[in-house]
C-alpha cells in the first residue's frame, strides 16, 4: 500500500483551497496503475493553528500534531496546498514546514498547488513553494497546480490536475517511502564511528 | 537517591511587580539559595553556565567554590558546564582545583549550550555542536585520566607532554554527567564512557525523556558498564507548591503566562498535562515526582528548578522549606521496591572505595 498524505492550509469553510486538494486526491487515487494501491488521506491544517503556534513557543509537538508529524515521515508522497496570502504561501503552511525536523522531507515526492483570488498571483509556485521545498530537499513533481478562483470553470485546470498526480504516482508508485529519516534512537550510530575522526 | 536543585541563573522580570533584580542580588540570591537547599536537607545544587544576557551565570566555579565555603554536606554540580565552547584544559583544571577545594564534594554535568551567537564569541561553530562535544570530552577524559598527555584534534590547539593539574583527588576524576534534551548522541556518549546521563525533562513532554533515557539505558547495558537497570540517571523537574493547589495556581498563574522558555503559549492547565511541571499541593508534587520512575526507571538524582520566571527571592526559598517537608515522604517512595542491585548517584567517597 502506498499512503500519500494531502495537506491544505485553507481556512474557510468552504473552502477553494480544500476543494482543489480534494479534486487532486481523487486524481491521484485514479492514477494508481493496475495491480498498485494508493491511498490518499486528506489533512485540514486549520485544527492544527493552535498546536503549531505552542509549537514555536515550547519547541515540541503534542498530541494530534505530533501524530501528524509521524504520518508525514511514513507518507510514501505528500500533497502540499496552500492559499496564496501576501504574494507567498500562508503562515499557517510555513508554519507546518517549520516545525519538522530537519531533514524530514528530504527525498519524499511532493507535489504543490495553490489557491489564489487572482491569476495575477500564478508564479507563486514556481517563485515561492519550489524553493522552499528544494530547500527543504524534497522532490517536486515538474507540474504545480495553481487555481485562481476563474481556474475552477476552466478544463485546463482539470488536466494539470490529472497530470501532477500522474506524475506523483510515477514517484511514488507502489513503492515503499524513498527515505525514512534514520531513527538514532532504534539504531544509534556506534560511539566507535563518532570517535574514529579523533583518534 | 538524590534530591536538589538546579538554576541556570538567569536575571527575570517579575511579572506581577515589574521588579527586576540587579545582577548582583542575583549572584547573590543563588548563593542564598544554595545555603536554603542544604538546610532543608537537599543532596545536590547545580548552577549554570551562560555566557549572554539575560543569564549572570558566566563562572560556575567561582560560585560553586563560594557556595561550597558555605557549606558542608550538599553536593555541588553543574546545569550544565559548557564542553563545547569551553577548552577543556580550562574544565579540568577549574572543577580539578574545586574538587580539591571541596574535598570531592562536587561533580558536573556536561551540556552544550543552542545558543549560535555565543559559539562565535568562544571561536566555535554551533553546527559543529555535538562534534565539539565528543572531542573536547575525550580530551578531558584523558587529560584526568592519563599525568602526560599528547593530543592533536580539530578544534584546540595540539598539546605535548601537557599534564593537567591539579591531578584529581585521590587519584579520581570528578564524576561526570552528560546533559541532553534529544540529542542520542549524548546518550550514546554517557553511555560508551559509562558517565551518568541527566535529562532536563522539563519543558518537554515525558515521551522525549523516556526515549533518551531508554537508550542511554540499554546502550550502557550494550558497553558493558552494568546492566540497563544500573546506568546512573538523573532528571530534572518543575514545582510550584502551595498548601492547598488553588492558592498555588493562582499565584504561579503570572509567571507560567509570561515566562521567557513557554509564556504566552499553552495555558498552564496544558502544560502540567504535557510536561512535568506540578502546580498544586505538597502531596501532589510528592505523587507526579514518583511517578517519573514509570518511564524513567529507578534513577540516581532529581533536580527542580523553582528559582525562574521572575519568582522572588522570598518565594523560593519558601519553596524550598514546602520541598524540605516532602522530602521524607519523596525518599521514602523512591526507596520503595528499589532493587538493591540498583546503585546509587556515585560520591566521591564511593568512586575511592571502588
Amino acid at each position: 500500500m502506498t499512503r500519500v498524505l494531502a495537506i491544505t492550509a485553507g481556512f474557510s469553510v468552504p473552502s477553494s483551497t480544500r476543494l482543489l486538494t480534494d479534486r487532486i486526491a481523487d486524481a491521484v487515487r485514479r492514477s494508481a496503475g493496475p495491480g498498485v494501491e494508493v491511498e490518499v488521506e486528506v489533512v485540514e491544517l486549520r485544527p492544527f493553528a493552535h498546536a503549531l503556534a505552542d509549537h514555536l513557543l515550547t519547541g515540541f509537538a503534542t498530541g494530534e500534531l505530533a501524530d501528524l508529524i509521524e504520518r508525514v515521515r511514513h507518507a510514501d508522497g505528500l500533497v502540499m496546498v496552500t492559499p496564496v496570502f501576501a504574494a507567498s504561501y500562508s503562515g499557517l503552511f510555513k508554519t507546518f514546514l517549520d516545525v519538522l525536523e530537519p531533514g524530514l522531507l528530504e527525498g519524499k515526492p511532493v507535489l504543490v498547488a495553490a489557491t489564489a483570488g487572482t491569476s495575477r498571483h500564478s508564479l507563486v509556485l514556481d517563485h515561492a513553494l519550489r524553493p522552499l521545498f528544494s530547500y527543504l530537499r524534497a522532490v517536486v513533481v515538474p507540474t504545480g497546480v495553481f487555481a485562481a478562483t476563474d481556474d475552477f470553470g476552466h478544463e485546463g485546470l482539470e488536466q494539470r490536475i490529472e497530470r501532477a498526480a500522474g506524475e506523483l504516482v510515477a514517484l511514488v508508485g507502489g513503492r515503499r517511502a524513498l527515505h525514512v529519516v534514520r531513527d538514532e534512537f532504534a539504531d544509534p550510530t556506534p560511539f566507535e564511528e563518532r570517535l574514529r575522526p579523533v583518534r | 537517591m538524590q534530591f536538589g536543585i538546579f538554576t541556570v541563573g538567569d536575571v527575570t522580570t517579575d511579572p506581577t511587580t515589574g521588579r527586576t533584580p540587579s545582577e548582583h542580588e542575583r549572584i547573590k540570591a543563588q548563593v542564598e539559595i544554595a545555603k536554603k537547599a542544604e538546610d532543608v536537607g537537599l543532596d545536590v545544587v547545580a548552577v549554570g553556565q551562560h555566557h549572554n544576557p539575560p543569564f549572570v551565570a558566566s563562572s560556575p566555579t567561582t560560585t560553586m567554590a563560594y557556595i561550597a565555603a558555605q557549606t558542608e554536606r550538599i553536593v555541588l554540580s553543574t546545569s550544565t558546564t559548557l564542553i563545547t565552547t569551553t577548552d577543556p584544559v580550562r574544565i579540568a583544571e577549574d572543577y580539578g582545583t574545586l574538587q580539591h577545594l571541596t574535598d570531592g564534594r562536587m561533580d558536573l554535568m556536561l551540556g552544550r549550550g543552542n545558543t549560535g551567537p555565543v559559539y562565535p564569541w568562544f571561536g566555535k561553530d554551533i553546527r559543529e555542536g555535538i562534534n565539539l562535544a565528543i572531542e573536547n570530552y575525550a580530551l578531558l577524559h584523558r587529560l584526568w585520566r592519563e599525568d602526560v598527555v599528547d593530543w592533536s584534534g580539530k578544534f584546540r590547539t595540539p598539546l605535548q607532554g601537557f599534564t593537567a593539574t591539579p591531578r584529581p583527588l585521590d587519584g579520581v576524576p570528578p564524576f561526570v554527567w552528560h546533559g541532553s534534551i534529544r540529542s542520542p548522541e549524548i546518550a550514546e556518549q554517557a553511555a560508551y564512557y559509562g558517565d551518568g546521563f541527566f535529562h532536563n525533562h522539563i519543558f518537554w513532554p515525558a515521551s522525549h525523556t523516556k526515549q533518551m533515557v531508554e537508550l542511554y539505558r540499554r546502550r550502557f547495558e550494550h558497553y558493558g558498564h552494568g546492566t540497563a537497570d544500573q546506568a546512573i540517571v538523573g532528571l530534572g523537574g518543575q514545582f510550584f507548591m502551595r498548601r492547598n493547589s488553588q492558592e498555588a495556581v493562582n499565584e504561579f498563574r503570572p509567571y507560567f503566562d509570561n515566562a521567557p522558555v513557554y509564556g504566552h503559549g499553552p495555558s498552564l492547565e496544558d502544560f502540567t498535562a504535557q510536561t512535568p511541571l506540578t502546580v498544586g499541593s505538597p502531596q501532589q508534587v510528592i505523587e507526579r515526582t514518583l511517578g517519573f520512575r514509570e518511564y524513567a526507571g529507578d534513577y540516581q538524582r532529581q533536580l527542580f528548578l523553582l528559582d525562574h520566571a521572575g519568582l522572588p527571592l522570598k518565594t523560593v526559598l519558601e519553596q524550598l522549606d514546602l520541598l524540605g517537608e516532602i522530602l521524607p515522604d519523596l525518599r521514602a517512595g523512591f526507596a520503595e521496591g528499589r532493587p538493591a542491585h540498583v546503585p546509587d548517584a556515585p560520591l566521591h567517597s564511593a568512586l575511592v572505595a571502588a
